[in-house]
């Protein structure tokens, strides 16, 4: 079967790869491209692990297909910190211990980071509107919703 | 996955001509089933057709008395047109409430009624707002396109192209999602149009039903006290690990009056 070639924008550079059909947007992000920051956690779209932004959109990249990314713009958590500075998101997620085992952690900041891009101003209803995709065994939110509040209340003020 | 090829025609013309003379070839709208469905290895398609490309299958359009969504408009975009707000709020309010955000920036309505999920929410507005299903070669009435449980009135290489959805003067939905899915365990579609109200279930029965006995009370009473009495029987109800099947009638006329409440 022949094999996809395509080219897209990943955390602002372009990438080009060949992928067969029945590889997702996360299989190529994992396998072909080597960024394993997102994580694969249900496969089937419950648990928001492997949450990207497509085109400005939170997506599960286990629910999209790596052959139809031709032209897009992909952002990772790769792309989060710039060199060695955090996202403010990151850096309350560690300060506040947002986070146990950490393996949902990408898809949160991720989420979060397309939440506030959309809402600088979200409520606590909205914010938890917004991550319900996203499931943390660990944690039990609290600590989530608050860091999310936090740094919108911080990126509003500086 | 097993393998599969994958194509993304640019006209309906060429999606119908892919879908001919291939071993077992299905439409891919979104994939927020399909795509799980064939990771468990339950659908084994030879082909996706990917529809995403395909022109003429987007956008939404109001031309007075009627809300045209095209096939392709994703849930998130429903839920955020202004002009789905003004005209049948309640129907923006169910596509906001599907799954999650993730889910809603891929599944589309043509996704959404073509595989006809019996804990959906679209069919539940689709068949209280009495809408018409369009596809590449005819029109086909609500009444007649929700046929029970995962089956429609779709012909196998049959393509939706939009939905017409008449506006209302009233119109609600309320559910009662699975707190873990947010798939209906019930969800309740009240919609009066003119006179007459249709009261539109899903999630409860194989497939989505309506319900004689409360249309008939609420077009004289456009009240939820006019319903409080009238239960639907439990006999053929879904019942699983989520609710008995009597849980679920009851639900049924709870989340009824809920729906005319946020109507009024």
């Amino acid at each position: 079967m022949a094999k996809f070639h395509v080219t897209a924008t990943v955390n602002g550079e372009e990438v080009e790869y060949l992928c067969d059909p029945q590889q997702t947007m996360l299989d190529v992000l994992r396998d072909e491209l080597n960024l394993t920051g997102t994580k694969e956690g249900c496969s089937s779209g419950d648990c928001g692990a492997c949450s990207v932004i497509l085109d400005g959109r939170l997506v599960c990249s286990c629910l999209a297909l790596g052959a139809e990314l031709d032209g897009a713009k992909i952002e990772t958590i790769e792309g989060m910190a710039e060199g060695d500075e955090l996202h403010p998101l990151q850096q309350k997620f560690l300060e506040e211990a947002a986070l146990q085992c950490g393996f949902c952690t990408p898809g949160f900041l991720v989420a979060a980071k397309n939440l506030l891009e959309r809402n600088p101003d979200p409520t606590e209803t909205e914010v938890r509107y917004w991550l319900a995709g996203n499931l943390c065994r660990c944690t039990g939110y609290d600590k989530i919703i608050r860091s999310v509040l936090d740094v919108a209340a911080e990126m509003r003020g500086s | 996955m097993y393998e599969f090829d994958y194509h993304t025609p640019q006209t309906i013309d060429d999606a119908r001509a892919l879908l001919s003379g291939r071993d077992d070839p299905k439409l891919l709208a979104g994939g927020q089933t399909l795509l799980p469905t064939m990771k468990q290895r339950l659908a084994a398609p030879s082909d996706l057709i990917d529809l995403r490309k395909v022109t003429g299958l987007d956008g939404i359009t109001g031309a007075g008395d009627t809300l045209r969504i095209g096939a392709m408009v994703r849930h998130a975009a429903v839920a955020a047109s202004d002009e789905v707000r003004q005209a049948i709020p309640a129907l923006a309010a169910l596509a906001g409430g599907i799954g999650d955000p993730l889910v809603r920036h891929r599944g589309t309505l043509g996704g959404s009624i073509a595989n006809n999920d019996p804990s959906a929410d679209y069919p539940a507005g689709c068949l209280a707002l009495a809408a018409t299903i369009s596809t590449d070669r005819r029109e086909i009435g609500a009444d007649e396109f929700f046929l029970g449980m995962f089956e429609t009135a779709l012909e196998e290489d049959e393509i939706i192209t939009g939905v017409a959805f008449p506006v209302p003067r009233k119109a609600g939905y309320a559910k009662f999602p699975n707190p873990a899915s947010r798939y209906a365990m019930v969800g309740v579609f009240v919609a009066q149009t003119g006179n007459a109200v249709r009261v539109a279930v899903t999630g409860a029965g194989p497939g989505v039903f309506r319900v004689p006995a409360m249309e008939t009370a609420l077009a004289s009473d456009f009240s939820a006290q006019a319903i409080a009495d009238i239960s639907v029987p439990s006999d053929g109800l879904l019942e699983d690990l989520h609710g008995s099947a009597e849980y679920r009638a009851n639900l049924v006329t709870v989340m009824a009056k809920r729906a005319v409440q946020s109507a009024l």
